[in-house]
């Protein structure tokens, strides 16, 4: 079992690694719902005896939100906004790759040095979760598109409940059920919002909206 | 207790009420005045309950913010001034009703009123509670709505520009009281009064600065010259009637606040008293001086604010003395004097600003050299003006005069002893030059605007206010002559207010005021035997007559055939001996086209009296900030990447110095 949890977590490490690297938006969603789907089955496999009703249905709902509903409606605005469907980053690829491999140390350095309250299963969980919150922060930080910077909010989400899961039995259902109806609201504010600033300008370069401050 | 909480629910309401009737004028005038009358009405009840009894009343609730409990408490100090706040807000609200009316199809009334009542239940708030945490944030609220009631005209440029002066000028206060009571925190562990005065901070080194703090902090609110500029910006921009809550009320949270915070701190020093009256002299002096050369009604009046604050600083830095040197006689008719005149200034001085505001309704005129003659057509509005000009210049038989009475004969008592004589001295001369300027100040204000002949011809037919304006007026002038008359019995029933804030027995208060209750039991009687001849006079004039028709004729023109309103004297002519005089401090800036020739055809004379602190003390200073902050502006980018990473590595620094 542990064998198993070490692959998918490795498995989870090398979609955030192929996520900055990959040069096409339709690739990084149908990514970041690969990553979800992974997330969704991770319980299952950290908790095995404490499959109880309460966590299935959690691990469903994350599994269809993340996997189904929001590639679908971030893939919808990509198709109505029309945009290119490259991700123009600020950071070239490789340089981006360079760095993830240097945040991935950085994690795994504090994942050892980490208090937790309570032994972990794996001990690779914690620097997952560290790894993906950079990767979803250097995504937003270093590509020019809105729908990019949802995509590194959404990889953000999956580490911190990657993060909740190493804790699981600490988290009350109805946190994380309203973590998730949170993103469910951000994703959908954002993809609207994307829309109409589409309709307006044409184009949804954030560097080019920098244009309209005073 | 209750009843307050009552009082405090039924504001908000109000305020909200009217905040979403604002499409309907009528219905959020009623709402939002009507719930500010009501909401005063039982809030008074507790609040003279407490003053008459010295009784406290407490109420705590544990609250979730960190540091912060929700106790509330009212004592005698509280109460006074829940009581002055409580009247004038309400008197206040019955004027906005009808002066706002005006507005009804530009502006918004509802919003008004929504930040009208927010402002009265904050300042209840400030004054009622009893924790650190709630403090502040009544405090800021009480700030961010008068804020927002000052921008009620924000379509015009200067009014914007009073605003953001206020804003900034308050919120630097604020962060001064931050500081405060974060020391006091870190001294007690708790930000609860209670742990204030249990744990005892005095004697310690601690208890200069926080009282330094204390006096920069609250002195900001309350006007304290030099930190008094937005004073004479904000009160003119805002509508009259909140002006006058404003200038009545509002600024005494700084003094409640400095009273409160000398509860913590334990025995004073001497040198808080001597900073406090070095502090009341430059205000008063300076305060009135600045009145004095100002042509804006309202703008004269926010100056003359500064002075009574001066004036009321002047008396609590004779009772801090007082007790720092062991006086007594010396605390109790300081602090005596500097009480009554929170209440006396909240009265006249609300009387003034609804004046102005009824000068300004009915002539849409707010520059002094425009207007004259305007108590033929408003008869009402002109005795009630003159008869709080009368108050504010400290002349019997009216209130004004008893609280500075009760501070020079502190003054007086101090005389004689050892250690205060100086300031004391300082203190009588000090009360006595600002008596006398307000005296020429308020004769400019009264004189140009009310006698005489018009100076120009108006844009609108004037016309006497309606009666809804005039009672409000009316009940304030009513307050000054009640307060003026019954002052033996008001200084008597002030007792155990006085045991409040100095920390005296009643029986040796009681013994220490029949000091003044003699002589004002004989002003009494005097003021009364004035009152009686005042009224005998006016009763034989009206029937002298009777049956006669007044008429209007030339005064002699000195040969010159055509006299025109042109020739009267003007506010400024009136107040240039003075100005002249003083003209070091003033810094008038003059711009004169003289008369040439045999034959002069134009002349003109323009002159303008900038604030000296603004001018000399604050702009150079915030244009340094400014060019200092410049050199950081690469840091903004612009760019949402740039603040999240900005974001991130401060987190992620933060991460690794903590695993380190």
């Amino acid at each position: 079992m542990e064998l198993w949890i070490d692959a998918l977590i490795v498995l989870l490490i090398l979609t955030n690694l192929k996520l900055i690297g990959s040069s096409r938006l339709s690739a990084c969603i149908r990514i970041v719902a690969l990553q979800g789907v992974l997330l969704g089955i991770l319980p299952g496999l950290v908790n095995p005896d404490q499959m109880t009703l309460r966590a299935i249905l959690l691990s469903a709902i994350t599994i269809v939100f993340k996997g189904m509903v929001f590639p679908w409606l971030l893939l919808r605005s990509m198709r109505t906004s029309s945009v290119r469907r490259e991700m123009e980053p600020f950071i070239g690829y490789s340089t981006s790759m360079l760095i993830s491999v240097g945040l991935l140390a950085l994690a795994m350095w504090m994942g050892g040095r980490l208090p937790l309250p309570i032994p972990l299963k794996s001990p690779l969980v914690v620097p997952l979760s560290l790894f993906t919150i950079m990767v979803g922060l250097l995504a937003i930080v270093s590509r020019k598109k809105a729908l990019s910077q949802v995509l590194g909010y959404l990889v953000m989400e999956n580490g911190i409940y990657a993060f909740g899961l190493a804790l699981a039995l600490k988290e009350p259902l109805l946190v994380e059920l309203g973590t998730l109806l949170d993103v469910f609201m951000a994703v959908f504010v954002m993809g609207i919002a994307i829309f109409h600033i589409n309709r307006e300008f044409d184009h949804i370069d954030t560097d080019l909206l920098s244009a309209l401050k005073g | 207790m209750r009843l307050i909480l009552f009082s405090l629910m039924i504001f908000c309401f109000s305020g909200i009420c009217s905040f979403f009737f604002g499409k309907n004028p009528r219905v959020a005038n009623m709402m939002g005045a009507g719930g500010t009358v009501m909401g005063a009405l039982i809030g008074l009840v507790p609040a003279s309950i407490v003053l008459w009894t010295g009784r406290i009343a407490e109420f705590q609730r544990s609250w979730q913010i960190p540091y912060g409990s929700f106790s509330l408490k009212l004592d005698a100090l509280s109460a006074f001034f829940l009581l002055t706040i409580l009247i004038l807000s309400a008197i206040a609200a019955i004027y906005g009703c009808t002066y706002l009316w005006d507005y009804r199809n530009r502006k918004n009334l509802g919003a008004s009123w929504f930040f009208f009542n927010i402002l009265v239940a904050s300042m209840v708030m400030v004054v009622i509670s009893h924790n650190g945490m709630l403090f502040l944030m009544a405090w800021e609220i009480m700030s961010l709505s008068s804020f927002f009631l000052v921008t009620f005209e924000d379509e015009i440029k200067s009014v914007r520009q009073a605003g953001w002066i206020y804003l900034i000028a308050t919120h630097i206060g604020t962060a001064f009281l931050f500081v405060l009571f974060i020391l006091l925190a870190h001294r007690c562990s708790s930000l609860d009064f209670t742990h204030f005065i249990a744990s005892g901070v005095n004697g310690t080194s601690l208890t200069g600065t926080a009282f330094l703090l204390a006096v920069i902090g609250f002195g900001t609110k309350a006007g304290f010259m030099p930190f008094h500029v937005w004073l004479p910006e904000a009160h003119p921009a805002a509508p009259s009637h909140v002006s006058a809550v404003m200038s009545g009320v509002m600024i005494k949270t700084g003094i409640y606040g400095l009273f409160r915070t000398l509860s913590f701190l334990g025995r004073p020093e001497p040198w808080w008293g001597w900073l406090l009256i070095a502090v009341g002299l430059t205000s008063g002096i300076l305060g009135v001086l600045f009145a004095l050369a100002q042509h804006d009604l309202k703008r004269l009046l926010a100056y003359s604010s500064v002075e009574n604050i001066g004036i009321i600083t002047l008396g609590l830095g004779l009772g801090v003395l007082g007790l720092a040197v062991n006086q007594p006689v010396l605390a109790v008719l300081g602090f005596g004097g500097s009480l009554l005149h929170v209440l006396n200034h909240a009265l006249f001085k609300g009387l003034l600003f609804l004046g102005a505001g009824a000068v300004l309704h009915a002539t849409g005129v707010r520059n002094i050299e425009q207007l004259g003659g305007l108590i033929r057509h408003m008869p009402w509005t002109g005795t009630l003006f003159l008869i709080g000009s009368f108050a504010i210049c400290g002349l019997p038989p009216l209130n004004g005069f008893i609280s500075e009475f009760l501070i020079f004969v502190g003054a007086f008592m101090g005389m004689g002893l050892s250690d205060v004589s100086l300031s004391s001295i300082g203190v009588i001369a000090g009360l006595a030059a600002i008596g006398g300027l307000a005296a020429a100040c308020f004769t400019k204000a009264f004189g140009i605007v009310f006698l005489g002949e018009p100076r120009c011809t108006p844009a609108l037919p004037v016309h006497e206010i309606s009666w809804s304006m005039r009672l409000p007026m009316l009940l304030l002038a009513l307050g000054c002559l009640g307060i003026g008359l019954l002052s033996p019995w008001i200084i008597s029933a002030m007792n155990p207010l006085i045991g409040n804030v100095t920390g005296l027995l009643i029986n040796d208060i009681d013994v220490h005021l029949a000091v003044i209750v003699l002589p004002l039991q004989r002003i009494t009687a005097l003021s009364c035997f004035f009152v009686l001849i005042l009224a005998s006079l006016i009763l034989l004039r009206r029937h002298l007559l009777s049956g006669k028709i007044p008429g209007q004729s030339c005064t002699w023109d000195c040969g010159f055939l055509r006299p025109t309103a042109r020739m009267q004297y003007t506010a400024s002519s009136y107040a240039q001996p003075i100005t002249t005089m003083f003209g070091f401090f003033l810094q008038t800036r003059q711009t004169i086209h003289a008369p040439e020739g045999l034959f002069p055809a134009r002349a003109s004379l323009h002159t303008h009296t900038d604030d000296v602190f603004l001018k000399r003390l604050f702009h150079p200073l915030f244009h340094g900030i400014h060019r200092l902050l410049l050199r950081l502006h690469w840091l903004q980018q612009g760019r949402v990447q740039i603040y999240v990473l900005y974001v991130a590595v401060t987190l992620l620094s933060l991460l690794i110095w903590n695993l380190r």
